[in-house]
């Protein structure tokens, strides 16, 4: 017992070190599988804090860039509204009577981040409006990520360009389907992979959500094929794709709410067992 | 005595404000971003308490980690150079060191470069492999390693000599 005392006294520095640094690789093992990142994240009162109030400062010296994005986005959705053919005159008074499969909130990014292999943003909104893990985070120009943990007022958004990242998508104009991730390289290009070799794929084709994730819903645009090849076993292609959404320029965000997600995965869950 | 110990603490939260608010968003040509903040262990006072050494160095890699997302790469770059610091002392202070009698203020330019690169590159490389967490991009890990690397160096050599003014 004296022996196993004094050991400890004399290599407590590096016991200290062990320690520190075993638990320092524990958090760095968690971050790197999904949705495990429970103690080490930016949603939190102090964290969140400091980065609100930068951005308060901040967001002052994108106003021009992001008044653009936002004019685009209005010029598409009219554009769309008078070329629709069929014209309806019984218009809903209140949308919020109305059964919604889908409910959308506005959020602004506080913390972008794309530089890491596993990016995480942080976004103004959370519990106290109705934000919980796994609803779907889009821009005016396509799909940006998926919330992860939550606080009261911040959530974390797992970033499309995260190697942990898995969302899936399907051509625009036929219906295979694929699984889209990043391979960590650059912040234009994600990959698709995991689509059957019988699609026709031409460079130039646009990749969207296929609706099948329950997170998102189906046609949110994602971006355009940039080149594609055959996997090694030459059963699936692997696509690159070059996003719509410039990542490296985000403020203003829609955070999508599926409300019949709880039924959902009720059904998968009871035909699974 | 005191006066170590207030400025030590003041460093330990400005360099912190500074890495997350400036330094983590320089991203220069995509991705090289300078890592400053390793300048607290860099300069903590050369006769000290090893654990409690060890844990400041913790913290302060924690608090990065909280910033940035990124789990625990900061925590655990940062207390191994904690740990192996007195090795790179005796490395490139030699006599200086084993006497007790440096400061860093008062040190040949050389050899303080010497220290400083050795410090940030072993730092740089941990938390790079750690941050991409897989051996076959080991290219990318070396390649991040040498350019942060140098941008961190620079920037820290350049610090220390703005802020030395009040030697001897």
């Amino acid at each position: 017992m004296q022996q196993i005392i004094n050991f400890i006294i004399r290599n407590k520095t590096f016991l200290l070190f062990l320690l520190l640094f075993s638990l320092s690789i524990v958090f760095t093992i968690q971050s790197h599988s999904y949705h495990k990142s429970k103690f080490i994240n930016s949603a939190n009162f102090l964290t969140g804090g400091v980065y609100n109030s930068i951005n308060n400062l901040s967001e002052y010296f994108s106003l021009k860039s992001q008044n653009e994005i936002l004019v685009e986005e209005n010029n598409r959705l009219k554009s769309i509204l008078y070329n629709s053919k069929n014209e309806k005159d019984n218009v809903l008074i209140d949308s919020t009577t109305y059964d919604a499969k889908y409910n959308v909130t506005t959020a602004s990014i506080i913390k972008n981040s794309y530089s890491l292999t596993d990016n995480v943003l942080l976004i103004n909104k959370g519990r106290n409006d109705s934000i919980k893990q796994d609803f779907g985070v889009v821009s005016s120009k396509g799909l940006i990520g998926i919330t992860s943990e939550t606080n009261n007022n911040y959530a974390n958004v797992i970033s499309i360009l995260n190697t942990t990242s898995n969302i899936s998508a399907q051509l625009k104009k036929t219906n295979h389907f694929g699984s889209l991730t990043w391979n960590g390289d650059s912040p234009e290009i994600v990959q698709l992979t995991d689509v059957e070799k019988i699609a026709p794929i031409v460079e130039g084709d646009t990749i969207i959500t296929s609706g099948r994730s329950s997170i998102f819903p189906k046609g949110i645009p994602i971006g355009i094929v940039d080149n594609f090849k055959l996997d090694e076993a030459e059963n699936y292609y692997e696509i690159n794709v070059k996003l719509f959404n410039d990542m490296t320029n985000l403020e203003h965000v829609h955070i999508i709410k599926n409300n019949d997600i709880e039924e959902i995965t009720n059904l998968l869950n009871s035909t699974n067992e | 005595m005191n006066k170590e110990l207030s400025s030590n603490i003041v460093r330990f939260f400005v360099l912190i404000l500074i890495q997350v608010l400036i330094g983590n968003h320089i991203n220069f040509l995509g991705y090289v971003n300078p890592y400053i903040y390793i300048l607290f262990v860099t300069l903590f006072p050369v006769k000290n308490n090893r654990a409690l050494f060890l844990f400041l160095s913790f913290l302060l890699g924690l608090t990065i980690d909280l910033f940035t997302d990124s789990g625990g790469v900061h925590a655990a770059s940062c207390v191994f150079i904690a740990y192996v610091r007195p090795v790179i002392l005796k490395f490139s202070f030699g006599m200086q060191y084993e006497h007790q009698t440096m400061r860093f203020n008062a040190v040949e330019f050389g050899s303080k470069l010497t220290y400083i690169a050795l410090i940030t590159l072993i730092h740089h490389l941990i938390l790079f492999y750690l941050e991409i967490f897989s051996i076959s991009k080991i290219i990318l890990i070396l390649q991040k390693t040498l350019f942060s690397g140098i941008f961190t160096i620079l920037l820290c050599v350049l610090i220390t000599i703005i802020f030395s003014r009040n030697t001897k």
